[in-house]
């Protein structure tokens, strides 16, 4: 049993026929080919799936993509514009934000948003605006340096 | 032809930011996960919920009846697969046969029963799920003191004392320091088992091509030509017909040093199958089946004279093995033995091992893999010590350390430590914090009930892994650097990074070793059809081994450029700098890319010359190199709720001469978190029956953005004599460090209520109740 869904992905509309229990990340990578946002645990604690769903983030690990019939989606392959890279993957490659990088697009989709509602965060508010993605590798602080570099780059 | 000589500007030592990068922050990179073939085939593997228990039969029919399952194996099925390699060898070690799929028992909650594959994820998971197999449950040991117990359940019957081995060493007359004593303190202390917890979990693309009888096998390693010569060995085919792929690995630290039962699994699937396999782990399952790193039971004792002068040190150590060795299981524990000594000028120390069976998921090398245990105890220990003197942490650690004039230094463990000056980093990490001043705020702040604490830490590891004698496979590293026919350079080296940064620093390397520019410079590793068989990345080697590897082949092509330089310029004395062969006499050069054009177009060639521009080289290191530091932790106990607040945290580290600031200061903050992690939250706990309580990130508390504090990160620089290029190496530094400066933080800070050892990880209910406790 199958159910057809539309989704625009990264400004560009999809349409598709899927089982109901298809997750939402699954659809993004399988589906449509985008495999940049990553399965880390499957149990929305990581955040290596994170993407916009209508402006907001969210793990798309934990969510099917029937929920997400008509929203409006992007992922990390839709940041960068005209092959001009996004202000805060500028960053996490300045300050050095990535080591093995599986944790990198969820990182970036969330710190993002933190932007997007606070564009001058205080420290304490990135690290808590980023406690839902997991790193393994950076212990954060050049995660932390870059979201700071990434504000200034606005003001 | 240019009569000008322009330098090229050096990029050894900056901040530059990494080639790896582009392909990280937009998405592009290809791991595992994301390779897609046609006519994929998707595998899910049956595990057992018990810890110990008899199979007593195995239902498929359900499963199979599944439309989409294309394969069901169990273990009667995989006989011509051959056991998992354990390659530690130990006197007596005793090594259980371990196969790809349990055969008539399992030994621990997520032992492989099954493999189910179908043409879709979702089919696959179904027909798992539908896979009936009934257990006789058995009793399991989970803790490897019960184990050792007399009359404990065996983990494997043939084996009844559950004892995988013995192990013992010993240097200088111990018997002697200790009856000659003024003081001996003993502790037991316990490096709990972690979960390595990489954020990309296991996984594998397994492809057969039946007519070349030849295997293709995309995995997520650190070690891609070991897994070639072992699934050659394993499935019998041959080695060359084997091409074994590290795409872009998510993460590692240790835990894909190994060889995996899904590794051949999967390979053999898809032999069976004529189809590409597609083998991800699962979150959960990276918790059951991938290694736990530690899992330590230490019992020191350190002999000191009045003045805090350590004379011998011992220790009993106790190493839960789980239930089966996987590649280098037994071996790990002896490294703690090595490192025994830490920093300090004793030479006496016996130490002995036990390695035992429980009915666990096995231990392996976790980032650091036994030095990180031993660091703990050494630098507990010598806290405990001084506390019993009243000495200063501080002074008692200058007291001991190797002196700069005594390097090379021969240890009680038969090492020979390169070069030290040990006291450097310790006493500019007391400069930054003001230690006078800070010991000053901790007598106010006791005076107000308060409890602070100042953890010290100084630690010495054992680096870039290492002299071919001492290490189980070859301890050498490989590189080939070709200049193309253009004149871009591509490098091949044998280690295989995740997430170093190698494509830059051995950019670095060869930018300025050949005068070109980074762009100019291409970076390959990770597929054994086309790099020359290499070691890989583990035991903070890639720089270090991999590093002087691809210096000393750049160096054989020097020679050869400086040939065709002397032809083309018609110079005897040529040398060659910034780029270009240079007429000593005349000041005329060629550039490298006229070179490389005339090497490869072979119209003429310098006498006894062959034509093209490729060098090879493997170089055996003489040493390992011996990194050290110290850390200075400063915290403050909520005595309400034991929460401990981290309110300094300083980390000097000597690596030797460092290529690139930015990413060792990564390696270095990486490194803390993973080492504050083990001290703070970390704790990967089996219950009785041996089921595992911490499955899952919910339980499982790995350190997030908000609990790390900010790391003030520094190094002093003392440049090891191993290697050409001065390198030590990095990678795990950090998690050495800072265990030890936690406990001896928090510890310091409960002295007052006569506190002496915390058993990690130190959570907020487990000083809750100490302090309770004593007070009451």
């Amino acid at each position: 049993m199958t159910q057809p869904i539309t989704l625009t992905v990264n400004g560009i509309a999809h349409t598709h026929s899927v089982e109901p229990r298809l997750l939402l990340i699954h659809f993004l990578r399988e589906v449509l080919g985008l495999t940049g946002s990553h399965v880390g645990c499957e149990t929305s604690l990581c955040g290596a799936c994170t993407v916009e769903l209508n402006g907001k983030a969210v793990k798309s690990c934990s969510m099917f993509a029937v929920q997400c019939d008509g929203a409006k989606v992007l992922t990390i392959e839709g940041l960068a514009e005209d092959g001009k890279l996004h202000r805060v993957q500028e960053a996490f490659w300045n300050e050095h934000g990535a080591q093995c990088g599986f944790c990198t697009p969820g990182m970036i989709m969330a710190s993002k948003q933190i932007l997007d509602r606070n564009p001058n965060p205080t420290e304490t508010e990135i690290r808590h605006g980023i406690e839902g993605n997991l790193c393994r590798c950076t212990g954060y602080q050049h995660i932390v340096k870059a979201v700071q570099a990434a504000a200034a780059a606005r003001a | 032809m240019a009569t000008t000589i322009t330098k090229t500007e050096t990029v050894i030592g900056k901040r530059i930011r990494r080639k790896e990068d582009p392909r990280l922050i937009t998405g592009t990179a290809t791991y595992v996960e994301d390779i897609q073939m046609p006519g994929m085939h998707y595998a899910v593997v049956v595990r057992s919920p018990h810890a110990a228990a008899k199979i007593k039969s195995i239902d498929t029919s359900a499963a199979a009846a599944i439309p989409g399952v294309a394969l069901i194996l169990t273990g009667k099925d995989i006989q011509k697969v051959a056991a998992l390699p354990c390659g530690a060898s130990l006197p007596g070690l005793r090594v259980p046969d371990h196969k790809v799929l349990a055969q008539d028992r399992v030994y621990y909650v997520g032992h492989a029963v099954a493999v189910v594959v179908a043409t879709d994820r979702y089919v696959a998971k179904d027909a798992a799920e539908a896979v009936e197999v009934e257990y006789d449950v058995q009793q399991a040991v989970a803790d490897p003191e019960k184990a050792l117990a007399p009359g404990a359940p065996a983990v494997h019957p043939q084996w009844p004392d559950n004892t995988a081995f013995t192990f013992h060493q010993e240097g200088g007359d111990i018997e002697k320091a200790f009856t000659e004593a003024d003081i001996i303190v003993k502790e037991r202390i316990v490096s709990q088992r972690l979960v390595p917890s990489p954020m990309e979990t296991r996984g594998v693309v397994a492809l057969w091509h039946a007519a070349e009888k030849s295997l293709t096998l995309y995995t997520s390693t650190q070690v891609p030509h070991m897994v070639r010569s072992l699934i050659a060995q394993m499935l019998g085919l041959d080695e060359n017909r084997v091409r074994v792929v590290a795409p872009e690995v998510g993460g590692a630290f240790g835990c894909k040093l190994n060889l995996y039962a899904e590794e051949a699994l999967m390979s053999f699937v898809a032999m069976k199958l004529g189809k590409p396999i597609k083998w991800i782990e699962t979150r959960r399952e990276n918790f059951l089946t991938t290694i736990h790193g530690r899992g330590h039971v230490d019992y020191y004792e350190l002999s000191a004279k009045k003045d805090g002068t350590i004379t011998g040190i011992k220790v009993k150590i106790i190493q839960d093995l789980g239930a089966y060795h996987q590649l280098l299981t037994p071996a790990i524990p002896t490294l703690s033995v090595l490192m025994l000594p830490g920093l300090y000028r004793a030479k006496t120390m016996c130490a002995d091992i036990v390695g035992v069976f429980t009915n666990c998921v096995p231990t392996d090398a976790y980032r650091g893999a036994g030095r990180p245990e031993a660091t703990h105890g050494i630098e507990r220990m010598v806290d405990i010590l001084a506390a019993e003197l009243k000495m200063d942490p501080a002074e008692i650690r200058l007291k001991n350390f190797i002196r700069n004039d005594e390097f090379p230094f021969p240890t009680a463990t038969g090492l020979i430590y390169d070069t030290g000056d040990y006291a450097a980093p310790l006493r500019k990490a007391l400069e930054i914090v003001d230690y006078p001043k800070l010991r000053q705020q901790q007598t106010e702040a006791r005076a107000q009930g308060k409890f602070m604490g100042i953890g010290i830490s100084t630690y010495g590891e054992i680096c870039a892994f290492g002299p071919s004698p001492a290490t189980p496979a070859g301890g050498w590293e490989s590189a080939t650097v070709k200049i193309e026919p253009s004149g871009t350079v591509t490098v091949m080296t044998g280690v295989s990074p995740h997430g170093q940064g190698e494509e830059t620093t051995f950019s670095q390397i060869t930018a300025d070793e050949l005068g070109v520019p980074m762009d100019d410079i291409l970076v390959q590793h990770g597929d054994t059809s086309i790099v020359q068989y290499g070691i890989g990345t583990f035991g903070s080697r890639a720089t270090a081994v991999g590093g002087p590897a691809l210096y000393f082949a750049i160096q054989e092509l020097k020679t050869k450029i400086k040939k065709f330089g002397a032809m083309l310029l018609e110079s005897e004395e040529v040398s060659y700098t910034g780029g270009k062969c240079v007429c000593n006499k005349t000041g005329n050069s060629v550039s490298l890319k006229e070179i490389a054009g005339a090497a490869y177009r072979a119209m003429k060639l310098p006498p006894n010359t062959e034509p093209g521009l490729v060098a090879t080289y493997f170089w055996e290191p003489p040493n390992f190199t011996f990194p050290f530091g110290a850390h200075v932790m400063v915290t403050e106990i909520d005595p309400e709720t034991g929460a401990i607040a981290i309110k300094r945290y300083v980390a000097i580290d000597d690596c030797g001469n460092i290529l690139n600031p930015l990413i060792v200061d990564g390696q270095v903050h990486g490194g803390v978190a993973q080492g504050l992690g083990q001290a703070l939250w970390e704790q990967a706990v089996y219950d009785d029956n041996g089921q595992l309580v911490t499955g899952e990130f919910m339980d499982y508390t790995m350190p997030r953005a908000h609990m790390m504090p900010w790391i003030e990160s520094g190094h002093t620089i003392t440049p090891t004599p191993v290697n050409p290029l001065g390198v030590k190496g990095v990678g795990e530094a950090g998690t050495i460090g800072a265990s030890p400066a936690a406990v001896n933080s928090v510890v310091d800070a409960l002295s007052t209520l006569g506190v002496r050892h915390i058993d990690m990880p130190m959570t907020p209910e487990k000083i809750w109740k100490l302090i309770n406790a004593r007070k009451a």
